[in-house]
């Protein structure tokens, strides 16, 4: 084979290196462009689809309030935190198994789960130490949570959203 | 590309399975190269070598497919063209040696490599969920340990080239080491997740910097005393390099003090200055790094020297595959196996496998950003971080920026030892990833950790304004809220 053939091989060889490089930087400039709010919209039929971009209408005028999708931290170190609101019962504490993991010295390690019953979010205790507060009732049973009420855990107050 | 965003949340396997196709490709390809430098002919073993390679990506990328099918599609591919261009700089180096097929370094290395893709394969569908390892964390540590320590025990330990971290096991020697660093990894995230609140606990402030308090600095002082009895009984630069490296990197991550950094690098060159006055071996290995040409002491590091002019021979664009002589370096095959790589895919080759590298570190911090659970977090990152650290003592050392030590480069380098903990590695990681990125139950989208422009401004301003609250989202409460600032 001849000197030539062979250095564009070569040649061929490294920017075929280089090609590959740069697809995968091509897919991670996803993670940039094709951000959690880009794809936020409920692709399944359970949660009810915000309706376009500037959805967030008035809900107090609705009968029957579509479900919360998101549960956000409005007080706390954790504060701007949300997490989306599934089937799934959402467990609170210091534990690293928690779904939301809490960095606050007055809550406990497994403080308080909130869960989809009957269509409505209910919140309970799991027998934590300084308690669960919604609104200004202590909760131990679960209760379930009016859209917009506050629930407050240690230094942490948490909120449903749609 | 529009098409493809619109339906069900992307989980990337198409995409991996187009990468590892390319990767496959291009060691394919580099192993042709070789045989055209060496002999002028396409070698006879070359689809024999990518059908090999290529059954051992198919069955890690269908486990992934099946088990984890939300893991970060990039990871894999990468890892695959690492080992596969690592495979044929070590078959090249062989064939330079004259050393036939069975005997050579590469068979055992393609041997290694089924076996780290059967192990990664094996922790992908037996690891379904990565917190079940948050359990084993003191039983890690012990392990982790054990493993590090174990060359040190007599008849089990073997002393090769002047460091102890070998133990022979029947006919052929592993590092436990490296398996040490996942178990090491492990056990940090583990403690760290735990102990993170009293940790970044802040004590006495000393010029610009807040210090932590005296009393929780134990665990940073344990680490160091581990670290310097592995420098110092097993001589080995690098893995004490790469555990500080890693626990301080981690309680950093943890704690988010940078003091823990500036006390962990005072600690460590402190401690390294010690060891450089007391020890004859770490003044040798200083001299080879920093004098490596003078007279008296060229006759020993003439492995760096070596490796540097062989790079340097490589120039930008390398001599080509098969066309240089990278195997006169001493260990050219493992240690220097960068050198060897720089000499034949010149420079224009090696910043593409660093940003290869680069980019692998990349997706594990990512990784470790988008999962949800603390211990998750620490333990991507921790991976992530070995992998960066190892990748940085290696080609510090052979390109002379730090001394050389006797650290693999992960996924390149012939070591069988290595080459197992790596692909464990890129399983764990994959198996995060997963976790991370999959949607949640009935919601779409890892939205954990949303940046601060995500948050309805109406909650920036710090007042947590119920009224305000109430007026816009409605509020079935009449109660007033009792707020904690």
């Amino acid at each position: 084979m001849s000197e030539l053939t062979l250095t564009l091989l070569r040649l061929g060889f490294l920017a075929l290196l280089w090609l590959l490089v740069l697809s995968v930087v091509a897919v991670m400039r996803r993670d940039l462009f094709n951000s959690p709010r880009m794809s936020r919209r409920p692709a399944t039929a359970g949660v009810p689809a915000m309706s376009g971009g500037g959805g967030r209408s008035q809900p107090q005028q609705q009968e029957s309030p579509p479900l919360p999708t998101t549960l956000v931290v409005t007080a706390g170190s954790l504060k701007g935190t949300t997490i989306p609101l599934g089937q799934a019962p959402i467990l609170i504490g210091r534990t690293p198994e928690s779904t939301l993991v809490l960095d606050d010295d007055y809550a406990s390690g497994r403080h308080a789960r909130l869960s989809l019953r009957h269509g409505v979010w209910m919140v309970e205790d799991l027998g934590s130490t300084n308690g669960t507060f919604l609104g200004r009732n202590r909760v131990q049973d679960p209760v379930p949570i009016a859209p917009g009420a506050q629930i407050r855990i240690g230094r942490t107050v948490l909120e449903l959203r749609r | 590309m529009a098409s493809a965003r619109t339906a069900s949340p992307r989980t990337g396997r198409n995409l991996e399975a187009v990468l590892i196709a390319v990767a496959i490709g291009l060691a394919i390809g580099a192993y042709a190269l070789v045989g055209l430098g060496v002999n002028d002919a396409l070698p006879p073993g070359m689809l024999g070598y990518g059908a090999g390679l290529g059954a051992l990506a198919l069955v890690l990328h269908l486990a992934v497919r099946r088990f984890a099918p939300y893991a970060d599609p990039t990871l894999l591919p990468m890892a695959m063209l690492l080992n596969g261009l690592g495979l044929v700089m070590i078959h090249r180096i062989d064939l330079g040696l004259g050393k036939s097929f069975t005997e050579s370094a590469a068979f055992r290395q393609l041997m290694w490599s089924a076996l780290g893709v059967v192990a990664a394969t094996v922790i992908i569908i037996w690891l379904h969920d990565h917190r079940v390892l948050s359990r084993f964390t003191y039983i890690a540590m012990a392990a982790g340990m054990v493993l590090l320590l174990l060359p040190l025990v007599p008849f089990i330990g073997k002393n090769i080239n002047g460091a102890r971290i070998w133990i022979g096991l029947g006919g052929f020697s592993f590092q436990p080491g490296e398996i040490a660093k996942i178990a090491l990894t492990i056990f940090f995230a583990g403690y760290l997740v735990t102990a993170r609140d009293s940790l970044s606990l802040v004590g006495r402030k000393v010029l610009w910097m807040q210090l932590p308090r005296a009393k929780d600095l134990g665990p940073l002082l344990a680490a160091w005393g581990v670290t310097l009895a592995v420098l110092v009984f097993e001589r080995d630069l690098g893995t004490s390099l790469l555990f500080f490296g890693m626990f301080v990197g981690l309680l950093y991550i943890a704690t988010e003090r940078v003091s823990w950094v500036v006390l962990g690098l005072l600690l460590f060159v402190g401690g390294a200055l010690a060891a450089w006055q007391l020890f004859a071996h770490v003044q040798a290995r200083v001299d080879f790094w920093l004098h490596p040409f003078r007279d008296d002491i060229l006759p020993y590091s003439t492995q760096i020297v070596q490796g540097v002019f062989g790079m340097a021979s490589g120039g930008l664009i390398g001599t080509g595959l098969g066309e240089g002589s990278p195997w006169r370096v001493l260990y050219s095959a493992s240690d220097m196996i960068f050198a060897s790589l720089g000499e034949e895919m010149g420079l224009t080759g090696l910043f593409a496998l660093l940003l290869v590298y680069a980019l692998i570190v990349e997706r594990g911090l990512r990784t470790a950003i988008g999962a949800r659970d603390g211990f998750g977090k620490l333990l991507a990152a921790g991976l992530s971080l070995t992998l960066a650290l190892q990748v940085f003592v290696v080609v510090g050392g052979v390109t002379r920026v730090i001394p050389l030590t006797g650290l693999t480069l992960p996924f390149m380098a012939a070591g069988g030892s290595s080459l197992l903990a790596n692909w464990m590695i890129i399983a764990i990681l994959l198996r995060i990833s997963d976790s991370a990125r999959r949607p949640a139950p009935e919601a779409d989208g890892p939205l954990f950790d949303l940046p601060v422009d995500e948050i309805p401004p109406e909650l920036q301003d710090g007042s947590n304004s119920q009224g305000d609250d109430r007026d816009q989202y409605g509020s079935g409460n009449d109660q007033e809220t009792v707020v904690v600032r």
